[in-house]
């Protein structure tokens, strides 16, 4: 178990340095900014997943979250001249809580598909705000004009150094998200999506722990927001628009629900590919559209449940070339579908 | 009428439209008592049960736990007073092990439950804790086994130990033998026997024979009415529950 633990903290360490290392390794500019956006995508969906794979919430609002704070960035810019970045990712993550608390009240008193509609109808309404209120917004002319500032001294404006940035933040997150999905606390959120007339009749106040859960997620949504405005350096209503919503959430179930690095893997495979397909076609679209659907056809766990099958069948094979095979302490080896 | 009983019933009344499941339902559970409450398919014994856990609102009428009216309150924040129940149909969180769903029944009530960014792990009591009562109940081998990978007995025996765990005041049980094999019912009574001896329990049963084995006093409903209410025996002699189970043996 220590054996199989200590591998994974030096995978995890040899991944996390190869990624530090690519903008020298002579990739062109491209690459690098698609995998700048895999890191800002990569945060959006596993924060989302700490809803959807661990809390058992489908929330359609996440790009209100993503597009409040990157709008929060421009505006604090171009209209306040608040520049530094502390500052204004603080205020920018603040109203994405404040915004997070308020929409948890109203969505929570749905559960399920009503939750989910209610989700769907505000994101609506901060899409709508963004696009009509022009003079704070822009309307549909979004907002530019405003630029990377440093961090911690660090120059930020060219596309190595932002790259560096992003995925020192994409590590950050992971680690607080690992470490809030392994507390008691994460296994409370479990339990809530597993059985919540359980949990209640145990003494949980459910609806307490999906509303955390809910304003947990979209601050870390939030940070995504604020990387996603400096990356492209303008926001525009795209970035609340359903379609992101819809995007994100497809990262989510495309890389495996509840699996937190899943996700990371299925922002990686929509960045990628549906740079590639526009590259190739117009109706890049309807290619990416089939994708996913064959993906969820053929492997309803994501790529994180084809990995598993892979490694179970490599395991199989080891097992049957060598006579040490792991002793079966405990579960039996797994492959019952879900009740 | 020296003690306020432990847990009391007031003239509750449950209306699910124009349908009266529960009809002016009174009665007091003292402390320690064992109570079973039968009569037939849709007496209304389950809509009572929902109604004390609080997953049902009556119309009229109230819960008391000792002395305190909890008729308003969540069944979370009964679950607080010491109050714990088990479900008819096992309601365990399938995808979780067997120890973790017993850790979350042990953290439900501690402030660990809102503790986050440390590691499960890291609380060595909780999991001791945990552990020690799956070895109880001989199910410490399947620790870490995900629940629903788990016989059926097995999980009847977890849903009771959830509920038990916690050291309930007030021990709610609905039909805890339901679908098991002789062997499997057995083991699960003689938990039920050694564990939960502080414990006052309400009990919903349709196996009569277990009913009159484990309860001092019996409630008998019908049509959302109770008909009669006694020791087994007085319940086993009285007109017209005979009448109403025709057939059944008692």
């Amino acid at each position: 178990m220590t054996g199989r633990r200590a591998l994974l903290v030096a995978s995890a360490a040899a991944a996390a340095a190869l990624a530090a290392a690519v903008p020298s390794l002579g990739l062109p500019q491209y690459y690098i900014s698609l995998l700048t956006q895999t890191w800002i995508f990569g945060i959006a969906a596993m924060s989302l997943d700490l809803l959807v794979g661990f809390t058992g919430l489908v929330s359609f609002a996440q790009a209100a979250f993503f597009g409040t704070s990157a709008y929060m960035i421009a505006v604090l810019a171009t209209q306040y001249h608040l520049v530094a970045f502390w500052p204004a990712l603080g205020i920018a993550l603040g109203t994405t809580a404040a915004l997070a608390a308020l929409f948890g009240l109203l969505a929570l008193r749905g559960e399920g598909v009503t939750f989910i509609i209610i989700t769907l109808a505000l994101n609506e309404i901060v899409w709508g705000l963004a696009y009509q209120w022009v003079s704070v917004s822009g309307g549909d002319n979004g907002i530019a004009g405003f630029i990377r500032p440093p961090v911690f001294g660090l120059d930020l404006s060219g596309t190595a150094a932002f790259y560096r940035f992003t995925l020192a933040a994409l590590l950050v997150c992971l680690a607080l998200l690992a470490a809030i999905v392994r507390s008691p606390f994460g296994l409370v959120l479990r339990g809530v999506r597993d059985r919540p007339r359980r949990m209640a009749a145990l003494g949980y106040a459910v609806q307490a722990f999906r509303y955390a859960a809910f304003v947990i997620a979209a601050v870390f949504t939030g940070v995504a927001g604020v990387l996603f405005a400096y990356y492209n350096e303008f926001v525009g209503p795209v970035n609340l628009s359903l379609d992101t919503a819809v995007q994100v959430l497809i990262m989510v179930i495309l890389g495996g629900v509840g699996t937190l690095l899943g996700p990371l893997a299925g922002a990686a495979v929509v960045v990628f590919v549906s740079n590639a397909l526009s590259n190739l076609t117009q109706r890049w679209e309807l290619i990416l559209g089939a994708i996913y659907v064959a993906i969820l056809l053929f492997a309803r766990d994501g790529l994180v449940g084809i990995g598993h099958r892979v490694m179970r069948v490599l395991g199989a094979a080891a097992r049957g070339a060598g006579p040490a095979a792991r002793p079966v302490m405990s579960p039996p080896p797994g492959g019952r579908g879900e009740p | 009428m020296t003690s306020v009983p432990r847990l009391a019933v007031r003239d509750l009344t449950v209306r699910f439209g124009s349908l009266v499941a529960l009809d002016h339902v009174s009665l007091a559970v003292a402390r320690g008592e064992r109570r079973g409450i039968i009569g037939p398919n849709g007496a209304g014994k389950s809509t009572l049960f929902n109604a004390i856990a609080g997953e049902v609102a009556p119309s009229a009428g109230g819960v008391v736990l000792d002395g305190r009216d909890i008729t308003r309150l969540p069944p979370h924040r009964r679950a607080s007073l010491g109050m714990a129940r088990t479900f008819q149909t096992t309601m365990l969180c399938p995808r979780l092990t067997v120890l973790e769903n017993v850790i979350l029944s042990l953290a439900a009530l501690r402030p660990v439950r809102r503790q986050f960014l440390v590691p499960l792990g890291r609380y060595r009591g909780l999991r001791d804790e945990a552990q020690s009562l799956l070895g109880e109940v001989g199910l410490d081998g399947k620790a870490a086994w995900p629940v629903r990978m788990l016989g059926h007995g097995e999980q009847r025996q977890v849903e009771i130990l959830l509920a038990l765990a916690q050291r309930p005041a007030v021990l709610l049980l609905d039909e805890p033998t339901a679908g098991l094999a002789v062997e499997d019912a057995a083991r699960v009574t003689a938990m039920l026997r050694e564990r939960s001896r502080d414990a006052t329990i309400v009990l919903i049963e349709h196996d009569m024979e277990f009913v009159f084995d484990v309860v001092e006093r019996i409630t008998v409903l019908h049509y959302g009415r109770i008909v009669a209410e006694g020791t087994p025996e007085e319940i086993r002699a009285h007109e017209t529950v005979r009448e109403i189970y025709l057939g059944a043996t008692l």
